[in-house]
């Protein structure tokens, strides 16, 4: 279990160029999961949890993140949060929804710094695009159809900017509407189109959640584009 | 490398497809995961050879928690991208249980370049990625797991080009 990561780059780079910012983008990743990771004993946030680690021996990314996450509660009205049940019914943290659009976001600057070069980092699908000049040809991503996974329903021409998408086609019901703490009923999948990844994936989370209301909401946010499908196999596109 | 080209775009279809697995996430079926990673580097495109490596490597386990009960911490404010950041948490039973940012920024960060407003267009009927003729796919979150049979996959060892 784990998450894919794809790259694809084209430009004057060579290969010995883009090898060695795919290194750092990994290694950059894989210091996030010690940070944040919920499954790791020996990380940040389970140190933390047992007293080990104070608030103040935690990098300031830590910080960062509850901040976004409390950000998102607030903008989504309470349809997103980074506090969920626990098995015990307690509430326990959980960031992943800030972490993975946060940390590949970030970590698509090592690619950002190949001079020329265009590129389009996919971890679980997920994107954050960029090309290095302005007459380039957008990446052209396809959304994917939530009904039938192995088909394209629509097409998004991203030049610098980042798609996410939100649904339950791979994982099951494991999105919940924190107002009821049900899963959304009505919607398949959102996907939400803006300059970065950390808000993108933040939004096609709180519209997911929203459910009947994820077009409408999805609709007050600022600078975003998008596509919501319905259950029933209509679309609504925003933007 | 390629340097002095000006105005004419030399794409030279280095297009490279990497795939690497990381991060556990939770599923309906399975509450724990390990941080697997393999990781498979393949340059496809006029003029390049292909390269390729697999490893493997798995870490389990799940924290027995112990600690203090019902404690609050407040941390200093941190300095971030956004501004500073300053949050307090409160750690029952070993489990983070809630989290309060005292202090954080407003406003969005402003990105230095934005993206044209970019629209999603329905294609006529639903189409593989070839008819489609995308670069890569953004479906709801795909692991490593379902990784192999979906559509990204596909692409991916089809090349791009």
């Amino acid at each position: 279990m784990g998450m894919p990561v794809s790259l694809a780059v084209r430009g004057p780079a060579g290969l010995p160029a883009v090898e060695a910012a795919w290194a750092a983008v990994v290694a950059e990743l894989r210091e996030v999961d010690r940070v944040f990771s919920r499954y790791r004993p020996d990380s940040v946030v389970s140190r933390l949890g047992r007293g080990e680690l104070g608030l103040d021996d935690c990098p300031p990314e830590f910080a960062e993140v509850l901040a976004l996450g409390a950000r998102a509660e607030q903008e989504s009205g309470g349809a997103f949060r980074v506090h969920r049940p626990g098995p015990d019914g307690a509430l326990e943290l959980d960031a992943d929804g800030v972490v993975k659009g946060w940390a590949v976001q970030r970590a698509a600057r090592h690619l950002a710094d190949l001079p020329g070069t265009d590129f389009c980092l996919s971890a679980g699908g997920d994107l954050v695009c960029a090309t290095a000049d302005p007459g380039s040809p957008p990446w052209r991503i396809g959304i994917e159809d939530p009904h039938d996974p192995q088909r394209v329903l629509a097409v998004v021409p991203v030049t610098t900017g980042a798609v996410a998408t939100s649904g339950t086609a791979h994982r099951g019901a494991h999105l919940v509407d924190a107002r009821t703490g049900r899963p959304p009923t009505g919607v398949a999948s959102v996907t939400v189109i803006a300059d970065d990844l950390t808000w993108a994936d933040l939004d096609a989370t709180a519209a997911y959640a929203h459910g009947p209301g994820a077009a409408d909401w999805l609709a007050t946010r600022p600078g975003r584009t998008g596509l919501v499908v319905w259950a029933d196999g209509t679309t609504t596109t925003i933007g | 490398m390629v340097t002095g080209v000006k105005k004419i775009v030399l794409w030279l279809m280095s297009t490279l497809t990497v795939v690497v697995l990381l991060f556990g996430y939770h599923t309906s079926t399975s509450s724990t995961s390990a941080s697997a990673e393999s990781s498979a580097v393949t340059p496809v495109g006029s003029g390049t050879s292909t390269s390729g490596g697999t490893s493997t490597s798995d870490g389990t386990g799940t924290g027995s928690s112990t600690g203090s009960s019902g404690s609050t911490v407040t941390g200093e404010a941190a300095d971030t991208r956004w501004g500073p950041v300053q949050v307090q948490l409160t750690v029952t039973d070993g489990e983070i249980t809630d989290v309060e940012v005292v202090e954080y920024p407003d406003g969005n960060r402003k990105d230095q370049q934005i993206n044209a407003r970019a629209l999603p267009v329905l294609v006529q009927a639903t189409l593989d990625a070839q008819s489609a003729d995308v670069d890569m796919v953004s479906g709801a979150t795909v692991t490593s797991e379902g990784y192999l049979e979906s559509l990204q996959s596909a692409l991916d060892q089809a090349g791009l080009s």
